[in-house]
């Protein structure tokens, strides 16, 4: 491989709001926040900042408003994405390719959203009209991204026997971490019994497979490795990163999402991606330490597990069991949560978290000796990915 | 049929075809006279050859069921009274990964089976609108 942007640029910096239910504020305000608290947490001044990244599915507000607010006096670098989960781990890509390219030194990428109280992604409180590829979804009920997501679920149980016990056992796990996680929304722990009498939403998901819709920003600054040995914290090297997927990715829209070409729905976008990632960064699946993986239902945790290669395709129900993501296991997943307990800020939240765990600075939810972090962000047929280090 | 509520689709000039075959209870899928790839949903180019030119064929309407799901909790208000119902993805008989979703008639929900031979019906819901959906068939 030629040169790369491996190992060159680092986060630095990482912030966020509190996560609720009701913000009461404006994104404006959510990622004035988070960005300044990213900022003072690496140790650089606001003024360093001349890139501002983001992403939205019109639901956010725009990187030159947040560079405006925040006083920033230029603004060398901005980019906002438009999209579902793959952006997260792709916007900090597009600011480590902007700092290891020289077109700006300090980017600050955020992500803000009242997904809870304003504009609720995924279907829930919004109707749209039956138009494209939602003419032939929605008039037969297919209203729902959960319903989507369901189709790939189902897929899954049909091929590889996969059952509701495995898809409980995430959510399990979930509530486990996010006991020890004070951003965490739902902290109450929660037994196999409780999973299988929630309630049934559209089966085979029941209630607690399900994301929480979240209020909140979180921020990380991206700078060069260089200038990341000087700072505040022990920098998180962005060792590599991937983004995509494969044929026929087609068909999103936002609320329904059908993906009805994708050859396969018993896999994710994660088998096109994988051997990008772990290529780029001369690195395999077992040398992960901790994995953050986008979780907005459970059966992404499972499928994820398998087209990363933590195990073979079909064996992701049985890996979850017996504790194996969980803390303590061979491979501790969603150590803050993920969204069914941490919430909802569409991804940006696992890079936080795997942050943190880099940093050794997770507390109670800390995995020992954390060298090396998985985070990952879904779209389904399509997605992106961060290997990051200590 | 003149009390129905729930949304109806919004053909354009890539779907209208489509829709009117359904009006006269005919299934037709978007088809490349190149390479004779079925595509579906419809799009502007075949995804085989590239080719811009594409023509509506009638398709037999049979298949088996690929992937469904059961609303409990309908998030959307015109099909609360409908709940449970099911919305099948049906993989039709003439290519792999042609794949039509609707929903299943004559059918309990529990019942359905991954594989299940399935035929299209048509419902004719408005003087306008028809729409196809699936049931079991023994063939
Ligand atoms: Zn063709």
């Amino acid at each position: 491989m030629g040169t790369t942007f491996k190992d060159r640029t680092a986060i630095v910096g990482i912030g966020w709001t509190e996560y609720s239910r009701a913000s009461g504020k404006s994104t404006l305000h959510l990622a004035d926040e988070a960005c300044k608290k990213a900022i003072e947490d690496s140790g650089l001044r606001v003024r360093d900042i001349d890139g501002v990244v983001t992403f939205n599915v019109n639901d956010s507000v725009s990187p030159q408003w947040v560079a405006a607010s925040l006083g920033l006096p230029e603004l060398r670098y901005h980019l906002e994405r438009w999209g579902g989960g793959t952006s997260a781990p792709a916007m900090v890509a597009d600011a480590a390719m902007a700092v290891a390219c020289g077109l700006a030194d300090n980017v600050v990428v955020f992500r803000s959203m009242n997904g809870r109280s304003g504009r609720r992604p995924g279907g829930s409180g919004e109707h749209p009209a039956p138009r494209g590829e939602d003419q032939f979804l929605i008039p037969y009920g297919w209203t729902s991204f959960v319903h989507a997501c369901a189709i790939f679920a189902r897929r899954h149980m049909v091929l590889y026997g996969t059952r509701p016990e495995h898809f409980g056992a995430v959510t399990i796990a979930a509530r486990k971490h996010g006991a020890l996680n004070e951003r965490a929304q739902l902290r109450k722990p929660i037994t196999m019994q409780d999973y299988l009498n929630s309630r049934m939403v559209a089966d085979p998901f029941r209630l607690l497979d399900i994301c929480l819709e979240t209020d909140g920003a979180c921020a990380v600054v991206v700078t060069s490795a260089e200038r990341a040995r000087n700072l505040k914290h022990r920098p998180v090297y962005i060792m590599a990163a991937a983004m995509g997927g494969g044929p026929k990715v087609s068909g999103f829209s936002p609320n329904t999402a059908g993906f009805l070409r994708t050859p396969s729905h018993g896999d994710t976008y994660a088998k096109y991606v994988a051997p990008h990632l772990f290529g780029m960064a001369g690195i395999a699946p077992k040398d992960v330490d901790v994995a953050e993986l986008y979780d907005e239902m459970t059966f992404a945790t499972i499928f994820q597990l398998e087209d990363y290669g933590f195990c073979k395709k079909g064996e992701g129900g049985p890996f979850v069991e017996g504790g194996r993501i969980e803390l303590g296991g061979e491979l501790p997943v969603n150590t803050h949560g993920g969204f069914l307990s941490e919430g909802y800020i569409h991804g940006l939240n696992h890079v936080v978290e795997a942050v943190q765990q880099l940093r050794g600075e997770a507390g109670l939810r800390q995995v020992k000796d954390a060298e090396i972090a998985l985070s990952t962000g879904v779209g389904l047929t399509v997605g992106g990915a961060l290997l990051l280090r200590r | 049929m003149a009390d129905y509520r729930k949304p109806l689709p919004i053909p354009d000039q890539y779907t209208q075809g489509y829709w009117d075959a359904a009006r006269r209870h005919e299934l037709v899928m978007q088809w490349c006279p190149h390479c004779g790839v079925y595509m579906f949903p419809p799009d502007p180019m075949c995804p085989g050859c590239n080719s811009l030119d594409r023509e509506w064929k009638k398709v037999g309407g049979r298949g088996r069921v690929y992937s469904w799901f059961v609303v409990h909790y309908a998030t959307h208000p015109d099909f609360a009274g409908d709940v449970p119902y099911a919305v099948v993805l049906v993989q039709l008989d003439e290519q792999e990964d042609l794949r039509v979703p609707g929903n299943i008639v004559g059918c309990r929900p529990e019942d359905i089976e991954a594989g299940m031979k399935v035929e299209v019906v048509f419902e004719d819901v408005t003087p306008e609108f028809t729409l196809p959906r699936w049931r079991p068939s023994e063939e």
